[in-house]
């Protein structure tokens, strides 16, 4: 590795020591990029959990951080991937989790009490539900709030937004209204890869689907017709710009010239006649 | 006439006794605007009497969807939002990011960038716990040292704003490296400070507290955690070593250059609040050592990579070279591209473990990006803390947690 990241104890033989520990539990392991991801089934993670928090050769003692990923085009859409950290061994690993809107999670509370917050970080972001999770309450969002924020079929820029209305002296909530269209742009090139036409390009013959976006129904044929066809409309009179006003432009700056001074030049004259009144 | 006085103490014992008023628990909400909430916290709280029975800490409050903000952000552009989490330590989250995305690149750092880096993470701890250590003695009734901390803290924001052009936003980190260079005259000046001024102000404004008869009875035996109780509600950072463990990520996991640095970890004894405190005072210390070892070693050379792909040019650079512009409008525009992989890069940020687990998909933009905040843990242990203690006993308990929300809600 020659980035400065963090430097933990090497990975070798951690996936075999799991492997022997987990069983058919573990049905992948994988180093990538320098870091061990187990993926493990859903049914049994908390026996999962205990195995690799006290067999001797692993002892992953602390749960550092649980976090969702969103897949959309899997069968089992979420990933639940929770970071574990060797005190003793000075290791990390991930543990990889997949699942649903509707099959729930082992929640692994009963481990590491540290879970239950992270454990609704991820339903309340996700959806994924935690079976067995006492308190099981949306965290950071807002009081009422409906959706799951961080997958990836949520717009960015949600669905209400809220205002204090002066009339109904209290904040209301109403429907997002973008004063212009949000904006993405897409930098995957047709020319590297990119699994997509580009909308209009009639010289593509491949069986890719035309990249979402408005499509230009005008080919480039079409285009040359319709450009002969236009004919230049003839201004009726020529424009000039011979005389100042009709650059449009203002006026003419008046230079340097004598203005009315106050009489008193440490009395600024007011409306009502200021302190000599 | 003591007979008929004896009487009448047997006829009055039966409960309720004299004096005495039958009280129920009662709720109060502590927060989300209160000075010692640090934020906008709102802690339900369940009163018996004067004593904690439960804390339900309500957060989000603050929630601005940096993680889902990212995911629509070419790398550098998500770099800003770092400063925004913990404002208290900008260049400490900033830390993290650069060295997940260069762990995924793979990415070589010259050896200059690594040292400012270092450099400027520990004026950041030193930064953060002015703050901290400040407010933490403010919330227990002492005034005088926060703000005479507080101008240790103005020196170091200046000297970010002399390094970067921002005091607290600084942006100053790369993938790849730093921005810019420093000038020598920063180092000098800062190297000054570090003799005079700050053990200087520093040590004044401790010696006040330290010893101090009313700060030791407000933090002294306040939320005693064990070991066994800091590891298995993930804690980090000053508050896993206040409970006696020597574990910090610089030592164990070194990253940049902190396996050349030479400095100590200290541990607390009694895992109380007060332990807490003087953890972070010893490592203002620390912190004051690595910075002098970095300026005594830092070398001379590139302070970015030169890895043109992922370091944009220089503007000179561009002024002679078609190349050089065209790589320029390149990363700005369309930025790198990241290869796939996963990777969680935890650093040690003054609060604690600060991590990011990033998910690329080889695109020019993070697939998933999860903060890891420090205060998530800890807060989250504020009612098994605080069971039992007495209401105002909290401040010190929240104090002592040193917890942004900007990094908590993210």
């Amino acid at each position: 590795m020659r980035a400065p990241a963090p430097k933990f104890a090497d990975n070798d033989g951690v996936i075999e020591t799991a492997r022997s520990a987990l069983g058919n539990r573990l049905f992948d392991a994988v180093e990538r990029v320098g870091e061990v991801q187990l993926h493990v089934t859903r049914d049994g993670l908390v026996d999962t959990m205990v195995a690799l928090r006290d067999t001797p050769g692993l002892e992953y003692q602390q749960l550092m951080e649980i976090a969702g990923v969103d897949y959309p085009e899997r069968d089992e859409r979420f990933e639940v991937v929770y970071c574990l950290l060797s005190l003793t061994r000075n290791h990390r690993l991930h543990v990889h989790v997949r699942t649903d809107e509707e099959r729930p999670v082992p929640s692994v509370t009963g481990i590491w009490p540290v879970a239950g917050w992270l454990e609704r970080e991820v339903y309340d972001m996700y959806g994924v539900l935690f079976d067995g999770n006492p308190d099981l309450r949306r965290i950071l969002t807002d009081y009422g709030f409906r959706g799951h924020p961080q997958r990836k079929d949520f717009p960015l820029t949600g669905y209400v937004e809220l205002r204090y209305s002066e009339e109904a002296k209290r904040v209301v909530y109403e429907p997002v209204e973008l004063a212009q269209d949000f904006r993405t742009f897409d930098f995957m090139s047709p020319w590297e890869g990119a699994k997509y036409v580009l909308p209009g390009d009639e010289k593509a013959g491949g069986a890719e689907p035309e990249a979402k976006g408005a499509p230009s129904p005008v080919t480039a044929e079409e285009q040359k017709k319709a450009d002969d066809a236009k004919v230049e409309p003839k201004a009726t009179e020529p424009k000039t710009t011979e005389r100042p006003e009709q650059t449009g432009a203002g006026k003419d700056d008046p230079g340097n010239q004598p203005k009315d001074k106050p009489k008193d030049p440490d009395v600024v004259p007011t409306k009502q006649g200021g302190q000599d009144e | 006439m003591a007979e008929i006085a004896e009487e009448m103490v047997q006829q009055q014992s039966p409960d309720p006794t004299t004096g005495d008023v039958e009280i129920q628990n009662y709720t109060i909400n502590f927060g989300p605007q209160h000075p010692a909430a640090h934020g906008v916290l709102r802690l339900v709280m369940e009163l018996d009497g004067e004593i904690v029975e439960r804390v339900d800490p309500h957060i989000g409050l603050l929630h601005r969807g940096t993680e889902k903000l990212i995911e629509y952000k070419t790398y550098a552009q998500a770099l800003p939002y770092m400063d925004r989490l913990d404002y208290c330590s900008p260049l400490c989250m900033e830390h993290s990011f650069v060295l997940a995305v260069e762990k995924l690149l793979d990415l070589e750092v010259p050896l200059r960038a690594q040292y400012l880096r270092v450099f400027f993470a520990e004026l950041t701890r030193i930064s953060n716990h002015m703050l901290n250590l400040g407010s933490h003695v403010m919330d227990v009734g002492a005034m005088t040292p926060n703000l005479w901390m507080f101008e240790i803290r103005e020196d170091c924001m200046n000297f970010f704003e002399r390094a970067s052009g921002a005091r607290m936003h600084s942006n100053y980190f790369r993938v790849g490296g730093v921005h810019q260079d420093v000038p020598l005259k920063l180092l000098t000046d800062i190297g000054d400070w570090l003799d005079t001024r700050l053990p200087k102000l520093f040590g004044d404004a401790i010696s006040l507290v330290a010893e101090n008869r009313i700060f030791k009875q407000r933090n002294v035996d306040i939320a005693v955690v064990s070991r066994d109780d800091a590891i298995k509600w993930g804690f980090s950072g000053p508050m896993i070593r206040a409970a006696g463990i020597p574990w910090d990520i610089r030592k164990s996991q070194p990253y940049d250059v902190y396996d050349r640095m030479d400095f100590e970890i200290p541990v607390g004894t009694n895992g109380d609040c007060y332990d807490r405190f003087m953890v972070r005072v010893e490592e203002v210390y620390q912190s004051a050592r690595i910075m002098k070892q970095c300026l005594a070693e830092m070398p001379e050379g590139p302070i970015m990579t030169m890895d043109r792909k992922v370091g944009p040019p220089k503007r000179g650079e561009m002024k002679h070279s078609m190349e050089a512009l065209i790589h320029h409008f390149k990363l700005y525009t369309e930025g790198y591209h990241v290869p796939e992989g996963e990777v969680y890069v935890a650093t040690e940020a003054p609060k604690g473990e600060f991590g990011i687990y990033m998910v690329s998909d080889g695109s020019n933009k993070p697939y998933r990006c999860k903060i890891r905040p420090t205060a998530f843990s800890h807060l989250q242990a504020m009612d098994f803390m605080s069971k039992g203690h007495m209401l105002a006993d909290t401040t010190a308990i929240l104090g002592a947690m040193d917890i942004v929300f900007g990094e908590c809600d993210r």
